[in-house]
């Protein structure tokens, strides 16, 4: 099965993996916030001095965006498009695809650069990809074995979900 | 596909509302929107055109409550009915937990619906998915309409494998909710049935 299509599963231990990356990258980039983004949109990490954005839709956007320029680059016989660089009035975003399942989003203004991000992003990418390789091989383990939280709940516990 | 969060302790699932241009699609979830607690929902984003007509996808966060210590969250999603979107639409389902097939009653809409239904069936197999294996909820929207097909119709040519079905009216919601619970309980169900 393809990376892309198999559920993910995320350890407090991998979690805090990320988030470090995250937190260097969005220090050494000077940039105002980092997230990674699951390719189905999901927010798996956050760092930065953003407050008040909604995540939740950035993630999903991100992912929809990611999706349709993949559809256009097979078009044009490419695989993907990795790196994506939308400049704005005030303030940029670099989405870069990393380890073909995570989107690496960085946000930053004129305290920052372009050639900084890159250069930043594409360490902090290739660290990120090695820790996906982890998550990915537990992902897996979890899936055939006993530590999904959803192997000992009870069809009682699904219908209390829905029992208003 | 879904996601399990231990840091957070969340999981996360995806379900996608398909069928046919008009159908009731982006209703269904704008009633769920209006309807919901604001703490349980995030902000509904729909990228549409300027006659309101889906263009890439809507999109609705919802929690629907704990399972064992976790948060359960939905993404849902809704497809660009139109033909010509195609590409668009094989593009959100990825990684999809749940399909819920929105079917217009309408008589003049049977053979839409029914070229939606293989559509779904085409790009959930380019995906590797079968939709007899993908939870799926089948709902015929439209029943108050007086060129609705029967119902006995409708299942004859829509849902021949007896698929968990419900008859709504989205527009006053319905068989709104009632087409959301059976899908997230299927994803739910589904999930604990990977998980043994």
């Amino acid at each position: 099965m393809p990376f892309v299509d198999t559920q993910l599963v995320l350890f407090d231990e991998d979690y805090r993996k990320v988030l470090g990356v995250c937190e260097r990258l969005a220090r050494d980039a000077h940039s105002k916030g980092v997230f990674v983004v699951d390719k189905n949109g999901q927010l798996m990490a956050e760092a930065g001095d953003l407050r008040g954005l909604d995540t939740t839709s950035l993630a999903s956007l991100t992912a929809g965006c990611i999706a349709a320029t993949g559809g256009l680059a097979k078009i044009i016989g490419e695989e993907e498009f990795p790196i994506h660089f939308h400049q704005g009035q005030r303030d940029n975003l670099h989405m870069t695809v990393v380890a073909k399942r995570i989107i690496l989003v960085v946000i930053f203004d004129e305290r920052s650069s372009l050639g900084l991000v890159r250069l930043r992003v594409k360490k902090a990418g290739a660290e990120l990809a090695r820790v996906f390789e982890e998550i990915q091989k537990k992902s897996e383990r979890a899936r055939n074995g006993a530590t999904s939280p959803f192997a000992e709940i009870t069809d009682d516990d699904i219908d209390k979900l829905f029992a208003d | 596909m879904s996601f399990i969060n231990y840091a957070s302790r969340e999981i996360n699932c995806k379900v996608v509302y398909y069928g046919p241009g008009l159908c009731g699609k982006t209703t269904n979830l704008q009633f769920i929107y209006a309807k919901t607690n604001p703490d349980l929902k995030g902000k509904m984003i729909s990228l549409a055109t300027e006659t309101e007509r889906t263009l890439f996808f809507d999109f609705l966060p919802l929690a629907l409550g704990q399972i064992r210590g976790f948060k359960t969250r939905f993404h849902l999603y809704t497809v660009p009915g139109q033909v010509f979107y195609d590409a668009s639409r094989k593009l959100i389902l990825k990684g999809v937990d749940g399909v819920v097939f929105v079917a217009d009653s309408q008589m003049e809409r049977m053979e839409a619906n029914i070229e939606s239904l293989d559509n779904l069936r085409v790009n959930l197999g380019e995906q590797g998915y079968d939709l007899a294996k993908v939870p799926y909820v089948i709902q015929y929207n439209k029943r108050d309409l007086p060129n609705a097909a029967s119902l006995e119709e409708m299942q004859r040519l829509l849902n021949p494998s007896g698929a968990p079905e419900y008859e709504a009216c989205a527009t006053v919601g319905k068989g709104v909710f009632e087409t959301l619970k059976a899908v997230a309980k299927g994803v739910l169900t589904d999930l604990k049935k990977m998980a043994r």
